[in-house]
């Protein structure tokens, strides 16, 4: 380590940067926007964020071009909201309107998964997965390759507008709406065949729908990612309110320990001839302008953290410079935190010689080390468990539900029909669903009413028990029929069941049926 | 929250909220005062453009109201034409299927799945907007009007039947070739003394097994004398001529023997508008072809 005139930190810089929501800068509450200027960091984290940022973007962007064969009747692509047919097409599932519990069980499972994730890790979901995150870090990417790192930034922004920076601005701009325009061309391709929609959208032909998707798309991704950036999560998402309520003291979240770092200082000479305690924060500012929030995680767990963890990136740097354990920021439990600071704390006042070894210089047995064995406890657990038996009841329900389906809708006006032989005649609209994607034939009959018989419109002359039909693939076909029962003793109504089966008998399902008869 | 009146002389009843340093509005509820905070800006700027849009789109759109008009917009949209237009379409990209019905013999259209699919849908439109005043919503009738959802039928049940009766009506008026019978008024013209027509009547009941019926050979004389030309020899109806069949379960007035012996002293009888006076051949196949798959139709 080098050392300088009056500090062992020469050749650490000190950042000049106040926290955005600093209490020295309070400010009225609708000031203006304080710009941020985030320095790139260098790490795990950052690494971890790289690979996020690649996973999601890569998820988004192929997804819609994979291929899953279904034959012919049915489309081709894996993932497919099909809105003009009302299907949904995932994979080897096929979700028809009526099943739309199943979307509502994977929000559900979202909603559980975000309190598990939450509860364990704290806001993961923000930090690395969340759109809004991923996107800002790309555009922060482009950012940085056009006008440099943090400092080059500021100095570009404080610069007259001459024409490199005319120029700097221009294309940086130009870039993010092209990434804007890609990002709102993906998602369309969620909506429609992806390969011919392409092809239709750059020889505009494509609906009018598309376009405007993408131009919304293209202009809520440049101003949220390019121009907004942490003032949508500050300001406009719920969710760092909502996710702050589900944190526990034995939830991972990015902390300052206080205990080691304070009192924070320059570590002079002078002060520590004065006999003055050093902790181990030198003051560098490191943490705060890497932040791309623009916060200092040194005034405590804030709601404008997303948890992105650059700052334990950028302090830990600093740490193996000066020689110093890693994880002054870290993730830590705010149970291990008090328990630390309690070993620290004296009179009111932080001295961290309390939780060092005079002996060795490193830290005492008696300070606490967050470590993964904290995820483990009965709120993660039963987290988990309802999470996970949400998926699997899905799972269940998905492989053993029955690939035709019958709905039967009793006329109502007239309920009954008097025959001119006595007997009664109810009509019925039913609904034969064939989810397969082959055409299947089916039997539908009639059971449980004595005496009964089927009749169709403008076939009324050929009463039957049974009908012959063949179902189109995916498709619903509707039925008219009519039930005639002879006049017997009935109380006012009575049931039957209406079947509808495979020709092959693999498949069959029934509905309970209503018959009206007069009351006296 | 403390507060200080504030000497400015030029809004002397300004006060300052010690704590924020901002305005207050000066209301006052029980004691807690509103502070006059500045709108957001980004509501502020939606709400002027808002009043920008609204300022361009009356000049494009019908917007300022002059009298019972109002200004046109330079764009010249008007709800109603695009209502017009919209069934224009409608009307062209349905044009093949009405002319198919058009030129289709009836019996042709209810073989064709799919014309008939079409022909019943328009009709069960048209139904709603011209046959429900008579027979119902759901076509099921009521005394006097006939339930067309049996199998009973005055003027026949075939898609023919139905066809000529929609199209001509039932004692129309105005149409020469509408169905046309008339049941003698036995007791009123004094066709039947008093006790043949409680005789008839009763014999009439007995054939539908109603109350008070009574089967009688004297009853069967008269009904063969009297009523076998337009209600057949067996009672069980002429099509033809629209006679109705009497031993069913099927009444047109009142399944009783009050109601039978009513008709037999003074008759009532329906009328039904010839409908091809009103609407065109299309719509009258299309209803036809409705209501003979109303559940009865033969």
């Amino acid at each position: 380590m080098t050392t300088s005139d009056d500090s062992p930190l020469g050749t650490l810089d000190q950042h000049d940067v106040e926290a955005v929501n600093s209490a020295k800068l309070r400010q009225p509450l609708y000031a203006a926007r304080r710009k941020i200027f985030p320095k790139r960091a260098e790490g795990a984290f950052r690494r971890f964020k790289w690979l996020a940022m690649a996973v999601t973007l890569t998820i988004y962007y192929v997804t819609p071009w994979l291929r899953w064969d279904r034959g012919i009747y049915a489309p081709d692509q894996a993932v497919l909201l099909d809105l003009a047919n009302r299907r949904f097409y995932f994979f080897f599932i096929e979700i028809w309107p009526q099943e739309f519990y199943y979307v509502a069980s994977l929000l559900v499972m979202a909603g559980v998964g975000l309190f598990l994730i939450t509860s364990t890790v704290g806001r993961a979901w923000c930090g690395y997965a969340c759109p809004q995150t991923v996107w800002v870090d790309l555009f922060l990417v482009v950012e940085c390759a056009i006008e440099g790192d943090r400092n080059a930034r500021i100095k570009l922004d404080a610069a007259p507008w001459e024409p490199t920076k005319l120029v700097k601005r221009v294309s940086k701009h130009a870039l993010w709406l092209l990434i804007g325009v890609a990002t709102g061309g993906a998602w369309i391709f969620y909506f429609a065949d992806a390969p011919t929609l392409l092809n239709d959208a750059i020889h505009f032909q494509a609906p009018m729908v598309a376009y405007i998707t993408v131009a919304v798309l293209t202009a809520t991704t440049y101003t949220f990612g390019g121009l907004m950036r942490e003032q949508v999560c500050t300001y406009m998402c719920p969710w760092p309110r909502i996710q702050a309520a589900m944190l526990d003291e034995h939830s991972l979240t990015v902390t300052y320990n206080d205990w080691r770092g304070e009192p924070r200082g320059r570590h002079s000479k002078k002060a520590i001839i004065a006999g003055v305690p050093q902790g181990d924060c030198v003051d560098c500012n490191a943490c705060v302008a890497v932040c791309p929030m623009g916060i200092d995680i040194r005034e405590g767990q804030q709601l404008e953290c997303i948890t992105c963890a650059l700052c334990i990136d950028a302090c830990n740097n600093v740490m193996d410079k000066l020689g110093r354990e890693r994880g002054l920021i870290s993730y830590a439990t705010l149970a291990d935190y008090n328990a630390n600071m309690n070993l620290a704390v004296t009179e009111g006042h932080i001295d961290p010689i309390r939780v060092r070894d005079a002996a060795t210089g490193g830290f005492v047995s008696k300070v606490r080390h967050t470590n993964w064995r904290s995820i483990l406890r009965p709120r993660t657990a039963i987290y988990f468990v309802v999470w996970a038996s949400i998926g699997l009841a899905m799972l269940t329900a998905l492989s053993l539900r029955a690939p035709i389906g019958i709905n039967v809708l009793h006329d109502r006006n007239p309920v009954f029909v008097l025959l001119s032989d006595g007997s009664i005649q109810n009509g019925y609209d039913v609904k034969i669903i064939n989810m397969t994607t082959q055409p299947q034939d089916m039997v539908f009959s009639i059971a449980g009413l004595p005496g009964a018989t089927l009749t169709t419109p403008g076939a009324t002359n050929n009463p039957t028990t049974q009908l012959q039909l063949i179902v189109e693939p995916d498709l619903v076909l509707p039925l008219r029929v009519y039930v005639r029962a002879p006049a017997i003793e009935r109380d006012g109504q009575v049931n039957f069941t209406m079947t509808v089966a495979n020709a092959d008998g693999s498949d069959s399902v029934s509905a309970q049926v209503r018959f009206e008869t007069p009351q006296d | 929250m403390s507060m200080h009146k504030n000497l400015d002389k030029h809004t002397p009843n300004r006060e300052v909220d010690e704590f924020s340093g901002i305005d207050t509005t000066g209301h006052e509820w029980d004691g807690i005062k509103e502070l006059n905070n500045p709108l957001p800006r980004w509501w502020l700027w939606t709400f002027y453009a808002c009043i920008a849009f609204a300022a361009v789109y009356s000049v494009f759109y019908p917007a300022w109201p002059i009298g019972s008009a109002a200004t046109p917009g330079l764009l010249g949209y008007s709800s109603r034409a695009e209502l017009a237009a919209t069934i224009d379409a409608v009307q062209i990209s349905n044009q093949s299927m009405l002319s198919t019905i058009a030129d289709a013999p009836i019996t042709d259209i209810i073989a064709d799945p799919e014309l008939a699919r079409f022909a019943m849908a328009a009709g069960a439109s048209a139904f709603k907007v011209n046959c429900i005043q008579c027979h119902g919503t759901g076509a099921s009738g009521g005394p006097g009007y006939p339930n067309l959802n049996d199998d009973s039928w005055i003027w026949g049940g075939t898609i023919d039947d139905i066809y000529t009766t929609i199209s001509h009506g039932v004692r129309s008026p105005t149409d020469p070739d509408t169905r046309i019978n008339t049941m003698p008024s036995f007791g009123a013209d004094e066709l039947l003394d008093k006790d043949s027509i409680d005789t008839v009547a009763r014999y009439v009941a007995s054939l539908s097994g109603l109350e008070g019926g009574i089967n009688s050979p004297e009853g069967a004389v008269i009904f063969a004398d009297n009523c076998a030309v337009c209600h057949g020899e067996n009672a069980k109806g002429v099509a033809e001529l629209g006679g109705p069949d009497l031993t069913d379960a099927i009444w047109l007035y009142q399944r009783s023997l009050e109601s039978i012996q009513a008709q037999l002293q003074k008759p009532r009888h329906g009328m039904m508008p010839s409908w091809s006076e009103k609407l065109n051949d299309v719509t009258v196949k299309e209803l036809a072809v409705y209501v003979h798959a109303l559940g009865g139709g033969q």
